[in-house]
């Protein structure tokens, strides 16, 4: 039934310190599909996200144990580079965290830190960008102003137009609508739904709407412990956990 | 009601006076130096050497060794300052070691100025050779900044938001890269502002070149990093308490304070509009 794995967690541990975030967890993202994790507030799906592309490596005094795979090769394997990692996985984080640069310039940074110069490879990919990110009817004629200019959602789908310039194959957002308005949020998850076309995506959220809106799969995480993982639509109509029927239904949370 | 808004004025009575006196004992002191040195200030008086015993002629030698001296200073400090800042902040494990640096950086900008100045006689002019000179006492000068510009570029990169960081490391940047191009220029003004500042105190010391390069009176500008030279503080102190006719030269005295209290103005100055102009260019 399942597309092959693009990226997978296999009995991941967690720790901050001595204080363990995630238990054991094992997550199959399968490739071209869009992964849903919820769960409460501190059940570690922002930290399980970050550990995708190993953005927890900045944080100090974290450790990881298990293996986490894609493609099927170990990224903590010695050979993988963490900055090439981090190109192939991309990341859109809670806030829009646009830099202030102009707007084109965000979209061309990760095209440049890579290496490309050429003039008209970048307008072209800028452009490419902007139109996959659904904003660049509204920036076409502005891209050289300040990126904090624009509102919330548009800053959100910069973030995006950003991470898909550099060309990865996984696409990460780490709560990516909480903190941008109804109608910016439904862009957005339009916008993951076309997405998932080219792109194996995971998407950590609070919303519960969003998730069944958005996923084909979904991970249920409580206190650091995957509690069930399945298809979107039995997690949401037939789970097999209570604690998961609870969850979904709003008795807690 | 009435004590509640009665206490806020009183409040902000308070804060208001305690600027006002500060502002008071600021004008006071520049009317003070302005109208007792302002007579002596003339195109002479700036670009002359002393003559007969210092007691007519300009400072001119003073202004050029001050000016000198700052630059080796700079070369020091400056580099220093922010590459030490960019490890501690950016790079640097934090723990129990770069607490302890941080604290030992911070003490080291307590230390009297006459330490650093003896400690520049030791270690430049004697172990490193350098002569009592330009260089040692510009090193020496750099030594005593050097906490300042520390601490003051440290600040300016704390200010910088770690999702910049974030935001650049994401998209497949190296660390080197992401400071380079997404945290560096926007701590830039701050960093420069606090180094200038830095520099401007390190012009108006007196203590630190007294044993490490500074005359007395030289006839002749210094050739050479490894020359004397005079210096402004140096002067204004010798004209106010070592020289023979102090009652004479009094109004020079006020003259050469009045320079340099212009010149440490004006680097403040320089810092306040780098900082402006660079602000206003990254916002485009």
């Amino acid at each position: 039934m399942d597309p092959r794995p693009k990226i997978e967690a296999r009995n991941l541990d967690f720790f901050y310190g001595e204080k363990q975030a995630l238990k054991n967890l094992n997550i199959a993202c399968p490739d071209k599909q869009v992964t849903a994790i919820i769960g409460p507030s501190g059940c570690g799906k922002s930290t399980f996200i970050r550990t995708l592309n190993r953005m927890n490596d900045v944080v100090t005094g974290t450790r990881v144990r298990g293996e986490i795979l894609l493609d099927g090769k170990n990224i903590h394997a010695g050979d993988i580079d963490v900055v090439d990692l981090r190109r192939r996985v991309g990341m859109v984080f809670q806030k829009p965290n646009p830099f202030p640069k102009s707007i084109y310039d965000n979209v061309a940074y990760g095209l440049r830190v890579n290496g490309l110069r050429n003039r008209d490879r970048l307008d072209e990919t800028v452009e490419k960008s902007l139109r996959a990110a659904a904003l660049w009817d509204e920036v076409k004629d502005r891209l050289r102003e300040n990126a904090f200019a624009l509102s919330g959602g548009q800053q959100q789908r910069l973030c995006i137009a950003r991470a898909l310039a550099v060309e990865p194959e996984v696409m990460l957002f780490d709560e990516p609508c909480s903190a941008i308005d109804p109608i910016a949020t439904a862009k957005i998850e339009d916008l993951i739904q076309r997405m998932k076309q080219d792109y194996t995506i995971v998407i950590v959220t609070h919303n519960m709407q969003q998730a069944a809106r958005v996923s084909d799969f979904t991970a249920f995480l409580m206190l650091g412990e995957l509690i069930e993982f399945g298809e979107t639509k039995t997690i949401f109509t037939a789970p097999s956990e209570k604690l998961t029927e609870d969850y979904v239904t709003g008795r807690f949370g | 009601m009435k004590t509640k808004k009665l206490v806020q004025f009183a409040g902000f009575l308070l804060l208001r006076v305690c600027l006002y006196l500060v502002l008071a004992v600021l004008l006071i002191l520049l009317y003070d130096i302005g109208s007792k040195g302002g007579g002596s200030i003339s195109w002479e008086f700036l670009s002359k050497p002393p003559r007969r015993g210092m007691t007519e002629g300009g400072i001119f030698p003073a202004i050029f060794g001050t000016f000198l001296v700052t630059i080796v200073t700079a070369v020091l400090a400056i580099p220093l300052g922010m590459f030490t800042a960019i490890y501690l902040n950016e790079y640097a494990r934090q723990g129990r070691l770069t607490r302890l640096i941080r604290l030992s950086i911070r003490n080291l900008s307590g230390v009297p100025s006459i330490v650093y100045g003896l400690f520049g006689v030791i270690l430049f002019v004697n172990i490193f050779k350098f002569g009592t000179s330009i260089l040692s006492a510009g090193l020496t000068l750099g030594l005593m900044t050097l906490p300042w510009t520390i601490t003051a570029s440290e600040e300016a990169l704390k200010t910088i938001p770690n999702s910049y960081r974030e935001g650049s490391l994401a998209l497949g940047a190296t660390k080197w890269q992401s400071i380079r191009t997404n945290v560096l220029p926007y701590a830039m003004p701050g960093m420069l502002t606090g180094t200038v500042l830095g520099l401007a105190r390190a012009a108006g010391e007196t203590a630190p070149i007294m044993f490490t390069g500074a005359a007395f009176f030289l006839p002749m500008l210094p050739k050479s990093l490894s020359d004397q030279f005079m210096a402004l503080p140096y002067h204004l102190y010798i004209m106010a308490t070592q020289h023979h006719d102090i009652a004479k030269v009094r109004p020079l005295a006020y003259g050469t304070a009045l320079v340099l209290i212009a010149l440490v103005l004006g680097l403040n100055m320089t810092a306040v509009v780098l900082r402006f102009r660079l602000r206003r260019k990254r916002r485009m």
